[in-house]
């Protein structure tokens, strides 16, 4: 076989593990829609927040020094010590979970029983407040986020593979984090369809996302409901923002990956879990292998950039609800 | 009549003590009062109507019962047991479940499911084991899928079970609704208009419901009804209300021969 066929593969593997941290995003919105019917637009602020303080924490550096040398005149930035990341991941975690339980109480806990738009419009209030906070807390600069995950070309599986296509073959190259986020992922995904297709939480979710006062009566506590649902999302964020952080340095443009998500929820449906991962591949060798096979040699190239949008458009004309979504029903 | 005796209707259906007790309720909504210093009893295993003109304050009581509202003044009484302000999912753990005037199902789910929701409050295994389908969870899944599946046949609605509801006709909604009630195996069920809007037949067949869930389970039922003929047939006493006040308490016979009660129903020349 030609060199060509097989440089194809490796763009495909490599689409499908792009694909992968797409996925990771648009998990987190299927979870809150699932349990809210309102898209968050705050899920790829979330992402930046987690992957920024998992950064602090590890780093020791003071949250608000910028703030606390601006007012007291002092010149604090660092505690001094390194955290080791297991712990900082951790530590985060409870941030993100101490953030749920805010959200709840001081602006989801008011919007009981409002239209989704109204629901939606707090969500975008909700990510600007956070980038914000985000800066003052933590600083402005692009950081650096290693938590031990290996980084760079596998070399390994490139020398097995160089064989396959002749002498202009070099093997493939696939990009280890790439590959552990898509171990997370799958990790992540198998876990999250249990929780709610079989735990008595994984129902009520569903049950309040359809109707506030029906699930009251059924005996379901919405608060609970949203903080849990919200802390599950936090820990989403929290993994997307270290696949992202690790390959692209923790910086505010993160915020934006939430973009890439939506043609993806698009494709797989904004309710299923299943579908998220399934939309995201898709969406990744589907860009990947179109700028491969048609943009660069007909087009020029960077088609990347709309081809994923372009899909979502086709599938809203012809299976709105995406692949795995709940069909909409109203009876008029 | 001691209130605390426990008495034989003429079709045989032992009537208890009461197991609820509304005490001096009062209801504001800021300046308007939705009810004004109402008491009384629904006894365990009776089927106690309320009803009243439109804007009476009925569903605002249904909704003080079950903890949607909290009202001013008052208190209630449960079990013999004077109840402090509780969140609605609370009121679901002790035993009470309603349905809604305007049909408040989960619509994108299947029959089976909504029914299912209503098993809620009574899974207990951890969640670890309910992903993992281990010991406990299996039996209990189980378990709560016998008394959906009993519901299910009960209210004659085998043929729809798998659909989502929200593409059921009104009639059938209604009843799943009512399902949905009935898996929580409630000790007090309420229903807010379970037959408005419905046709002869379909009235025939809620009220033959309503009877056998009272008559064959023994649930005791509060309900919210407009149509006079079908609170007489099947309720054994009635609380009437106008203008957020009590303006009749009794049997159907009682309630229909008092002068307030038809006054309020009829219209009086105010002079």
């Amino acid at each position: 076989m030609s060199a060509n066929f097989y440089y194809g593969i490796e763009v495909f593997l490599n689409g499908m593990m792009a694909g992968v941290l797409y996925s990771l995003v648009a998990l987190g919105f299927v979870l809150i829609f699932k349990a809210s019917g309102i898209f968050n637009y705050a899920q790829g602020v979330m992402a930046l927040f987690a992957a920024l303080t998992l950064v602090g924490f590890q780093n020791g550096q003071i949250p608000f020094s910028h703030l606390i040398n601006a007012i007291f005149g002092t010149n604090i930035h660092h505690f001094g010590w390194h955290m080791p990341a297991i712990l900082a991941i951790i530590f985060t975690l409870m941030v993100m979970v101490l953030f749920a339980y805010l959200v709840e109480k001081f602006v989801l806990k008011h919007l009981v029983n409002q239209e989704p738009i109204i629901l939606f419009m707090a969500t975008i209030g909700l990510a600007y407040f956070m980038e914000g906070f985000g800066d003052l807390m933590w600083g402005a600069d692009i950081k650096k986020l290693d938590v031990g995950i290996p980084q760079g070309g596998n070399i390994w599986l490139e020398e097995k593979t160089a064989f396959l296509g002749g002498p202009d073959f070099y093997g493939f190259y696939l990009d280890n984090l790439d590959m552990w986020a898509t171990v997370c992922a799958g990790l992540l995904v198998v876990s999250l369809v249990l929780f709610s297709q079989y735990t008595k939480t994984g129902r009520a979710l569903r049950a309040v996302a359809d109707d506030h006062q029906a699930a009251l009566s059924v005996g379901i506590s919405l608060r609970a409901i949203w903080v849990i649902v919200w802390s599950i999302a936090g820990f989403v964020a929290l993994v997307a923002g270290i696949m992202w952080g690790s390959k692209s340095g923790v910086q505010f443009s993160l915020s934006l990956i939430a973009l890439k998500a939506l043609p993806v929820l698009m494709l797989g449906g904004f309710t299923s879990i299943p579908g998220a991962i399934v939309g995201g591949l898709i969406i990744g060798v589907g860009e990947k292998m179109f700028e491969f096979l048609i943009g660069v040699p007909f087009l020029g190239g960077a088609t990347e950039n709309w081809f994923a949008y372009m899909l979502a458009l086709l599938f809203l004309v012809f299976r709105p609800q995406g692949l795995f979504g709940e069909k909409i029903i109203e009876r008029v | 009549m001691n209130t605390q005796d426990s008495y034989v209707t003429a079709d045989g259906r032992t009537i208890g003590p009461p197991m609820m007790e509304v005490k001096n309720i009062t209801l504001r909504f800021g300046g308007v009062v939705a009810i004004k210093d109402i008491s009384f009893d629904i006894r365990e295993g009776e089927v106690r109507a309320i009803i009243g003109p439109n804007g009476a304050g009925k569903s605002s009581m249904l909704n003080v019962i079950n903890g949607f509202y909290h009202p001013q003044d008052g208190e209630v009484w449960f079990h013999g047991k004077k109840r402090h302000a509780m969140k609605p999912h609370q009121i679901a753990e002790q035993g009470i479940a309603r349905t809604f005037q305007n049909i408040a199902l989960f619509k994108g789910m299947s029959t089976l499911d909504n029914i299912m929701t209503g098993r809620l409050t009574h899974m207990k295994s951890n969640m670890f084991s309910q992903m993992m389908w281990w010991g406990g969870a299996q039996a209990e899944e189980v378990a709560n899928r016998e008394i959906v599946e009993k519901v299910i046949d009960f209210l004659e609605i085998q043929a729809i079970r798998k659909t989502p509801v929200g593409r059921l006709p009104y009639g059938f909604q209604k009843r799943v609704e009512l399902g949905r009630a009935l898996a929580a195996e409630p000790k007090l069920l309420l229903l807010d208009e379970p037959m408005a809007g419905m046709n002869v037949e379909e009235k025939e067949d809620m009220s033959r419901f309503i009877l056998d869930v009272n008559d064959e389970f023994g649930t005791t039922i509060a309900l919210i009804e407009h149509d006079m003929g079908v609170v007489m047939d099947i309720a054994d006493r009635v609380v009437v209300m106008d203008y957020g006040k009590k303006i009749g308490d009794g049997t159907p016979d009682e309630v229909r021969n008092n002068q307030d009660v038809i006054d309020a129903y009829l219209g009086v020349a105010h002079d």
